[in-house]
Order: structure tokens, then C-alpha cells, then sequence
């Protein structure tokens, strides 16, 4: 494993026009840019008769091997696209290196980096992206599977109309085992609000923190009681508070599925849209949105009661009128 | 399938050994009786000297297990990925001499075509998952590691969080050294909870030497002595997982 350090840095660092050819079926690839790295392989965007793919090249044979088994899974689940699919896989025998790299190819998803896509469109996208999020989740863990590794880097954006991809399957796990990858940030065990067990609440706790995370400005890092710390920013973040119920569930792991927490989620949203329609229309000066809730309550009532005197009124002159006759 | 024990010494230090037996000797001591030798250096904000890093190097290689030297912010991330990793090395190892009998010759995973990889991942990963652990941990208290402890407990908490998510029994036990007496010190006997190690961190005292080889030692004679007191229950445990049939 020692060894495997120079050769994953030449891995990190391949020019541009590299030509991967596997041993076993004879494809090659032309390799245009690197897309990413994480700890176990690079990514590089590749050219092959025309066609734009992905090409993941990795010193481990291992791991490389067990994300196809999860692609491939999930290439056999139809409708919803969890992640991208795979295409080939194979060895290449550089003449530069002397060890054969193992590299799988998948489909190229052109899109943009989630926190990039926040940060150019606004705070507004987190809740409309974080719904698809979820929708995508529950997919996943009706086939009885845990993402795992749920953080902004793994997530793009693709457009038009602006949808959430799933990217990085390394971290995928079979439900009730221990989650096999994960950033700190994201995981609720580093937070201390619950196991590394792979269930679906493991999910929904970094999909909570994916949004709080596009919303909180500088560096987030844990100090001292993980759970006050995070409720904390929820409160006192005008946007995050917003959802301040959602959110707060979904830390402590109390969603139970994805579809739960999606559906508390949009209801959240369209209360803030009624809500700001009404401060726009009716009040010159800013009232919080449970204010202005009750207001609109009152009139409601108000409206109820004239009808009822109109009806009554009217009742009373055709009984009046009928007894004239 | 029978299930074996996989076994696990972590080596915590931040340098040099300067006293006894060379450690990378009774790290392949340990590998001989199918104990994996893990090392993890830890710096603080100077870097590690380059005779302390070859020795965490050479430690690791002869133990047949990983090294990493790293910051001692990251070091709970590092502790639980160079276990896992660990474990999965081993597995596969033993997955690989499966797979030599079954074909004959010099085949491994590398050998085999991409496609078929996936199956015998399968394997690797379930047996992963489901194996008995024994991790002993080994903690270099002398010198300038004695700043770094209360982040060593909290990686090691960690550790027990990760591991213990799993679907397989984990027991650790820990060790320092140097120890009072003896070359290294049992802290914590064999325990599925690593959570009581809170209790006894704060007593340590730390000393001059640093005799990593004697420790390791120690350590590996822990293991042993475990075995043979279950043998007396009998327990029927499988002694490690080198013995157990695929």
C-alpha cells in the first residue's frame, strides 16, 4: 500500500491526449480533462469514436471492483438513473508505467457541482434540489441500499430544467451494514447524533446537512455538543429557520423514509412562498410569516360569519315573505 | 462458511523506537502467527523525522499491514480507514490463496477478467462485514505524544463507532507503553466497548524511552494468552481466520 502513493500521483496527473487502451476487449480511450479525485481513483473525462464518456482509473483493484457491482446494480433498476451507468470495464497496460491500472468507463454526466450551482442560482435552489435529492433516496433505499457517502461533491447538477445526479457510488452500502465510506461533515456519527449503520435516517441526516451546509457562510466544524451546535445555526440562519422542523428531525433521525421528509419539506416551502406573497400584498412593513398566518386566519373567519349573516338574513326575509303571502 | 477471527495489533506513535528488540522484527513475528501489524504515525504541526517515518514504514511492510502518518486532526478518519482497509487487505489476501487452489498456478484478482472481479468482491466485502475482529491498540505514550492523547481517545472512539456498525463482533484491547513495570501496560482487557478506555486515559504518565519492539511483544503475547484461557472455557472459537475454509 506504500508503493501505491507515486503511482497514484502519475494516476492524478495524466496529460491530456493519453490514449487508455484496455488488455481485454481493445477500446480506447483519449483522455480530454480530469474531472476528480477522490481517495481511492481519478476520474478523467474521455473521447472514444465520438462519444463523450467518463473514465475512473484506480491503483486498487479492490474497491474499483466493488463500485462495479453497485453501478452495474443499478444500471438493472429501471425509471429513475441513480448514478451513472456503466459501460466497460478493463485493464490498461501503460508504456509509461509499469504496473497495469485497472479503469472502468461510465456515462459522461455534464453538469455542474452542487455548491457551485447554489452559489451562482441562490439559497432558494437548496429546498427544490434537496426534494429531488430525496426522491432519488427513496428509489435507493426501496432496492434496499444506503447511499452513504451524501456530501455536495457527489451531487451535480445537470440542465435543463436544473436535476440533482447522484455521482460518487463508493460509499454505497447494503442496508444493515456498516456504512462503507464517509466526509465527517456529513456523517452523523462525527456530529454524535446516531451509528454508522447503513439505514436510510443515515441518509436523510446528510441530506439535512447538505442544506445547512449551502447555507452556513465560512467553515463548519464541530465544537462541543455536535446536536446544539447545528440547532443553533438552523435557528439562527433567517433562511435555514425556515425549515427548522424538517431540518431538526431529520438530525435526530427521526424520518423513518425519504418520502416523509420530502413531503414535510415542500410543505415547508410553499407555507414561506403563501407567506411572502402576503407580507408583498397586504403589509408594507416586514411580519414574520406565523403573523401573518394568523392574520390571514382572522379574515378567514370573518368571511365565514358574513356569509352565515347573509345567508341567515336572507333566509329570514323569504320565511318573513312566505308568511305575508 | 466458517467464520475466523481477524487480528489487528495499531500501532499509535509519532517516532523513533530507542530501546530493545527492532520493531519491524516483531512485527513479522506477528505476521507469522496471522496477526496484522498496522502503523499510524502522528505528527503535530512540525513534520516526522525521516528515520521515524522509514521505521513506521518498515514496521507496517513487515507486519503485513498499512502506514500513514498524518496530522493528528485527521487522525479519526485515518484510524477507521486504515482498519477497514486493513481488514479488507487481509481478506482479500486469503480470497486470492482461495482462488489459487481453486484454479491452480498464479491467479488473483488482478488476473481474473473485470467482469468476474465483481463476484469475488462480493465475497471480500461479506466476509468484511460479517468476520470477528480483534484489534489490539498500542499506544506510544512517552515523549511529545503525550499532547496528542486526548485526540488518540477520540479517534479510537471513533474507531469502536465505525467497527461496531459492522454485522461481526469487534473486541479491542488496549496497550501502552512504556508502561510502569513492564515494557507496555494493559489499559483495557478485551471489551466490545472501547467507550471505557475514557476512564483510564487520564492516569497516564509518560517516560523516556520508547521501547516499540519489547511492546509489540507484548502485544502479540496478548493475543496468545487470550486463546488459551478460551480454550480452557471451551469456547470453540476458530483460532484465526487463516484456518477457516471459504
Amino acid at each position: 500500500m506504500v508503493m501505491s502513493h507515486t503511482l497514484k500521483n502519475r494516476l492524478c496527473n495524466l496529460p491530456p491526449g493519453t490514449v487508455v487502451t484496455g488488455k481485454w476487449h481493445g477500446r480506447s480511450y483519449r483522455l480530454l480533462r480530469r474531472l476528480g479525485s477522490g481517495a481511492n481513483g481519478v476520474v478523467y473525462l474521455a473521447e472514444s469514436s465520438g462519444y463523450r464518456v467518463a473514465v475512473k482509473l484506480s491503483d486498487d483493484y479492490a474497491s474499483l471492483a466493488s463500485e462495479m457491482n453497485i453501478l452495474r446494480h443499478f444500471s438493472k433498476v429501471q425509471g429513475v438513473a441513480l448514478g451513472p451507468s456503466l459501460l466497460e470495464a478493463d485493464d490498461w497496460r501503460s508504456p509509461l508505467m509499469r504496473e497495469t491500472v485497472p479503469f472502468y468507463v461510465m456515462e459522461y454526466i455534464d453538469g455542474e457541482n452542487f455548491a457551485s450551482f447554489v452559489r451562482r442560482r441562490g439559497k432558494e435552489w437548496t429546498p427544490v434540489l434537496i426534494a429531488q435529492l430525496l426522491s432519488v433516496l427513496e428509489r435507493l433505499h426501496e432496492e434496499g441500499w444506503v447511499f452513504g457517502d451524501l456530501k455536495p461533491d457527489n451531487l451535480i447538477v445537470t440542465e435543463p430544467p436544473p436535476s440533482v445526479r447522484l455521482l460518487d457510488v463508493g460509499g454505497t452500502t447494503l442496508q444493515g451494514r456498516a456504512v462503507k465510506e464517509f466526509t465527517e461533515l456529513y456523517d452523523r456519527g462525527y456530529w454524535g447524533l446516531g451509528s454508522r449503520k447503513a439505514e436510510p435516517s443515515y441518509d436523510l441526516f446528510s441530506a439535512a446537512m447538505v442544506m445547512i451546509a449551502a447555507c452556513y457562510p465560512g467553515h463548519l466544524e464541530k465544537k462541543g455538543d455536535g446536536r446544539s451546535q447545528l440547532f443553533k445555526i438552523i435557528e439562527t440562519d433567517r433562511f435555514l429557520a425556515q425549515y427548522k422542523h424538517v431540518l431538526q428531525k431529520a438530525l435526530d433521525g427521526r424520518y423513518a423514509n425519504a418520502a416523509d421528509m420530502r413531503h414535510d419539506l415542500l410543505a415547508a416551502s410553499s407555507r414561506r412562498l403563501a407567506a411572502k406573497n402576503e407580507t408583498k400584498t397586504a403589509a408594507p412593513n416586514r411580519r414574520s410569516g406565523r403573523q401573518v398566518k394568523k392574520r390571514r386566519k382572522v379574515g378567514g373567519v370573518a368571511e365565514t360569519v358574513l356569509i352565515a349573516a347573509l345567508l341567515l338574513g336572507a333566509y329570514g326575509f323569504y320565511i318573513y315573505w312566505q308568511l305575508t303571502m | 462458511m466458517r467464520k475466523g477471527t481477524l487480528r489487528q495489533i495499531l500501532l499509535i506513535t509519532d517516532g523513533c523506537s530507542n530501546h530493545g528488540e527492532d520493531p519491524a522484527a516483531m512485527a513479522a513475528l506477528a505476521r507469522e502467527q496471522g496477526i496484522t501489524v498496522n502503523v499510524i504515525g502522528v505528527l503535530d504541526q512540525d513534520t516526522i523525522d525521516e528515520n521515524g517515518q522509514r521505521e513506521i514504514e518498515a514496521i507496517a511492510a513487515a507486519g503485513g499491514g498499512m502506514s500513514q502518518v498524518v496530522y493528528a486532526k485527521q487522525l479519526s478518519q485515518t484510524v477507521q480507514m486504515v482498519t477497514r482497509q486493513a481488514m479488507t487487505q487481509t481478506l482479500q489476501g486469503l480470497v486470492n490463496r482461495e482462488l489459487k487452489q481453486i484454479f491452480g498456478s498464479d491467479v488473483s484478482l488482478e488476473d481474473l477478467p473485470p467482469d468476474k472481479r465483481g463476484q469475488v468482491m462480493e465475497v471480500v466485502d461479506e466476509l468484511g462485514e460479517t468476520a470477528a475482529l480483534d484489534v489490539l491498540i498500542l499506544i506510544d505514550t512517552s515523549g511529545s505524544m503525550k499532547t496528542k492523547l486526548p485526540t488518540v481517545k477520540e479517534a479510537l472512539i471513533d474507531l469502536s463507532l465505525s467497527l461496531n456498525a459492522r454485522m461481526g463482533e469487534n473486541r479491542f484491547s488496549v496497550f501502552i507503553f512504556p508502561g510502569k513495570r513492564q515494557h507496555a501496560e494493559k489499559m483495557v482487557d478485551w471489551t466490545p466497548r472501547i467507550e471505557e478506555l475514557s476512564a483510564v486515559f487520564p492516569k497516564l504518565a509518560s517516560g523516556g524511552l520508547t521501547p516499540t519492539g519489547p511492546a509489540l511483544r507484548e502485544a502479540i503475547a496478548h493475543f496468545g494468552r487470550k486463546r488459551s484461557l478460551r480454550s480452557w472455557i471451551g469456547d470453540g472459537d476458530e483460532p484465526y481466520i487463516e484456518e477457516s475454509s471459504l
